[in-house]
């Protein structure tokens, strides 16, 4: 059968599964645009392709399947950039489609030209620019397979319009012609038993658990080796909720921003077993001085991870979903030979040090609304429940560090590349993915401004997200570091809260806007909020400008440095960096 | 200066250059010289790459490349385990004084003219890379005014070769049959 090459792409797209695209169309990818009428895959009509290349990690990040965006040439390929290099730091699994000018006219300067493959080739897994119509069953193929096997990330398939409309004879499925591309097998047996002999023998472990926990849906095989191992465990940032933080052995997340039992723990323990983590220097702080007295066991799909930043004693390359599996197997004929890990005295200190050094703040019933106490409440009104969604700054932090998150898959953020603007148009992606949930996104004002034209695709297309804006007024986490390393010498970080009115903005944009100033109205405002089901809705919280966040290790210092904030007396603080637990 | 010289074979394919270069920078990769040609198998190019080891992880370099979809193969020749070549064109300064002397050293590093002028001559020399310097070295009196070099090539010596398939490959390739939906 003769299709065009616009007609193979979206016939590709089908047989490929995929249910949701985000785009926005343009003139070189406009021959795409025309089979997309009679398709049954659902366009979703993005105001800015940032917007699209975010909300396909969100649904990546939501469902575990592979998001889709589709652009045309030059600036819309450039402006999907930013969402590129944010998936490819995250390893988040998209495949970006964009058009290109027509083969005779690359190079030439022409309208709407860019070299999108040589300004996303460090951004990207792989990418392909495509130079012949019947390249594009197995172009978009392997891109798919690429995306989504190994470690995921973003592959970015060029197409320039002459081969879009260019005939040939269909058919499907595509040969797979990737002889460089390897997936590692199945872990080696006997590393696996290194790595269960090192738990057994260790009488400080901790787990050390990170984004591919969540990647590999192996949150349950972890649970069940951290039962076994009775090893306490910290959730990184990209890994809230692979493990539930009600669980006796949960210590929270690691790293800059962390909770103080976890990273205390990973100070003092003798074996850091690091799953699908890559020492990332936000977690390690001074790398040098990070985990000092510890063993590693690193266990990663990626080899080039294993001792990039810290040396492995056993190094396993592979799938986490096997791995985790195997270790807990071995773990557990460990504890039935030899009895139970001797981690009772561990487990008691750690717990100590989570009720010696909690989250403090503190919320006057009269006094400024703070961030923490609407996480908070957002947590107690959804039970852990919801997907929350962050962009990048002190909200993120707060979000992550404050909601109780009970499952995977239920937080959604920019860890690596740090992406502010990344919130809306991610939970959008995410709602799309998870019709029927709840997804809340928790943003800034800083961060919600840099793509809230999303707002307008969410309502016309129905999608119910929560946003919920900590609006104070400033470049929030900017502000805290120019407090607290520039002796208060704040430099451009003063938004100012009343522009734009955040309540009229939602309601031009078809959206239920809603404000909430003072603490004894957080509960009816975000009940109100969660009840709204078929519209986006936009709460301006008036959050208190001068809100740290804490605990922080200063960057470039080791983690044992930590600085509990303005909440803890001195002597807690002096008790604290001893690691004694006092409560 | 540590050096340590990766042969790469990569998918002849548009673009593999560029996907190799882009690592590089993107890492931070330090490399002394890259030279890229034709196998005898013509889907594959063969790149070799010296890379600086005191400021370059070479085991970061080796990991990263073998993560480039295109990039075939990746190994590390070890100098005494291979043959290192590389060819220069140097443009020297006749004297005529000299130009006995000058012939004699070329004689001795087995470099040969291949072109010739009243004030200047082209010496081809092919040479292990210390040899070529010592070369140049000698040249220096004489006036080098221009110079190319090839940069490095290199093949293991030896029964064994780089297409060789070890068993670690098989296994990885077994696994990573992709099956499409």
């Amino acid at each position: 059968m003769e299709v065009t090459g616009a007609q193979a792409l979206v016939r590709s797209l089908e047989c490929q599964g995929v249910d949701v695209v985000f785009g926005l169309p343009g003139g070189a990818i406009l021959p795409a645009y025309d089979p997309l009428r009679s398709s049954t895959l659902r366009h979703v009509l993005v105001r800015h392709e940032q917007g699209a290349g975010h909300a396909a990690e969100g649904y990546a990040w939501a469902t575990g399947r592979v998001g889709v965006c589709l652009v045309t040439s030059g600036p819309g390929a450039t402006n999907l950039v930013t969402a590129l290099a944010d998936a490819y730091m995250d390893s988040v699994p998209m495949v970006a489609i964009t058009g290109q000018v027509p083969t005779a006219m690359i190079g030439t300067d022409a309208f709407q030209e860019s070299d999108i493959t040589g300004i996303t080739g460090p951004v990207t897994k792989h990418n392909e620019l495509v130079t012949s119509a019947e390249r594009i069953p197995a172009a978009i193929a392997e891109a798919f397979h690429i995306a989504s096997s190994g470690r995921p990330g973003p592959v970015l398939v060029d197409l320039p319009k002459d081969i879009l409309q260019a005939q040939f004879t269909w058919s499907w499925p595509p040969v797979l012609d990737l002889p460089g591309y390897r997936v590692p097998g199945p872990p080696d047996p006997a590393l696996v038993r290194q790595a269960a002999e090192l738990l057994h023998q260790a009488r400080r472990p901790v787990l050390y658990v990170g984004g591919g926990v969540v990647k590999s849906d192996s949150h349950e095989a972890l649970r069940e080796l951290a039962e076994v191992a009775q090893a306490p465990v910290t959730t990184t940032l990209m890994a809230r909720g692979a493990f539930p933080d009600a669980h006796p052995l949960a210590l929270g997340m690691p790293g800059m921003h962390g909770m103080y039992a976890a990273v205390a723990a990973l100070q003092e323990c003798d074996l850091v077993v690091a799953l699908g983590a890559r020492f990332d220097d936000r977690v390690t702080g001074r790398l040098a001085d990070f985990a000092p007295k510890a063993k590693v066991v690193h266990v990663d799909i990626d080899p080039a991870e294993i001792g990039k930043n810290r040396a492995a004693d056993v190094a396993i390359v592979g799938d986490l979903r096997t791995v985790l599996a195997d270790l807990a197997e071995a773990m557990r004929a460990l504890v039935t030979g030899r009895g139970p890990a001797k981690t009772a005295d561990w487990v008691a200190t750690t717990a100590g040090w989570k009720r010696s050094y909690p989250l403090r703040y503190t919320q006057a019933s009269d006094g400024p609304l703070k961030p923490q106490y609407v996480v908070e409440r957002l947590s107690a009104l959804t039970g852990g429940e919801a997907i929350v969604v962050a962009g990048v700054g002190q909200h993120q932090m707060h979000a992550a560090q404050h909601y109780s998150f009970t499952k995977p898959r239920g937080w959604i953020n920019s860890g690596g590349l740090g992406t502010m603007g990344f919130a809306v148009p991610a939970a959008m992606g995410a709602q799309l993915g998870r019709p029927g949930e709840l997804v809340v996104a928790v943003d800034g004002d800083g961060c919600f401004q840099m793509t809230a034209q999303e707002l307008a695709t969410c309502a016309i297309e129905g999608l119910p997200i929560k946003v919920l804006i900590f609006n104070n007024g400033f470049l929030g986490m900017v502000r805290q570091w120019q407090e607290l390393f520039y002796e208060e010498r704040y430099s451009e970080v003063h938004l100012g809260r009343e522009i734009p009115d955040y309540v009229k903005l939602a309601e031009a944009y078809g959206c239920v806007g809603l404000r909430c100033e003072s603490p004894g109205d957080v509960d009816a405002v975000l009940e109100k909020a969660l009840a709204v089901t078929d519209v986006p809705v936009v709460v301006d919280f008036r959050t208190h400008d001068a809100e740290g966040v804490f605990p922080m290790v200063p960057a470039g210092h080791a983690n044992d440095d930590i600085v509990l904030g303005p909440e803890f007396t001195a002597a807690e603080q002096q008790a604290a960096a001893r690691k004694e637990v006092i409560a | 200066m540590t050096t340590h010289t990766l042969s790469v074979l990569v998918e002849n394919k548009p673009g593999v250059l560029a996907h190799v270069a882009a690592l590089f920078s993107r890492r931070a990769f330090n490399i002394t010289s890259l030279s890229v040609g034709p196998t005898s198998d013509e889907r594959v190019s063969r790149m070799t790459i010296v890379v600086d080891g005191a400021c370059t992880p070479v085991d970061q370099v080796h990991k990263q490349l073998e993560k480039l979809v295109r990039v075939l193969k990746v190994v590390e020749l070890e100098q005494d385990a291979a043959v290192e070549r590389e060819l220069a064109l140097i443009k020297v300064r006749v004297d005529p004084a000299l130009r006995a002397e000058l012939l004699d050293v070329a004689a001795a590093f087995r470099a040969n003219v291949v072109d010739l002028d009243p004030r200047t001559l082209v010496l081809e020399a092919v040479c292990s890379p210390g040899k070529l310097d010592a070369l140049l070295g000698q040249l220096e009196r004489h006036g080098t005014c221009e110079l190319v070099r090839t940069g490095l090539i290199a093949i293991g010596r030896g029964s064994e070769t780089i297409t060789d398939e070890d068993q670690a490959q098989r296994e990885a390739r077994a696994d990573a049959t992709p099956v499409p939906a």
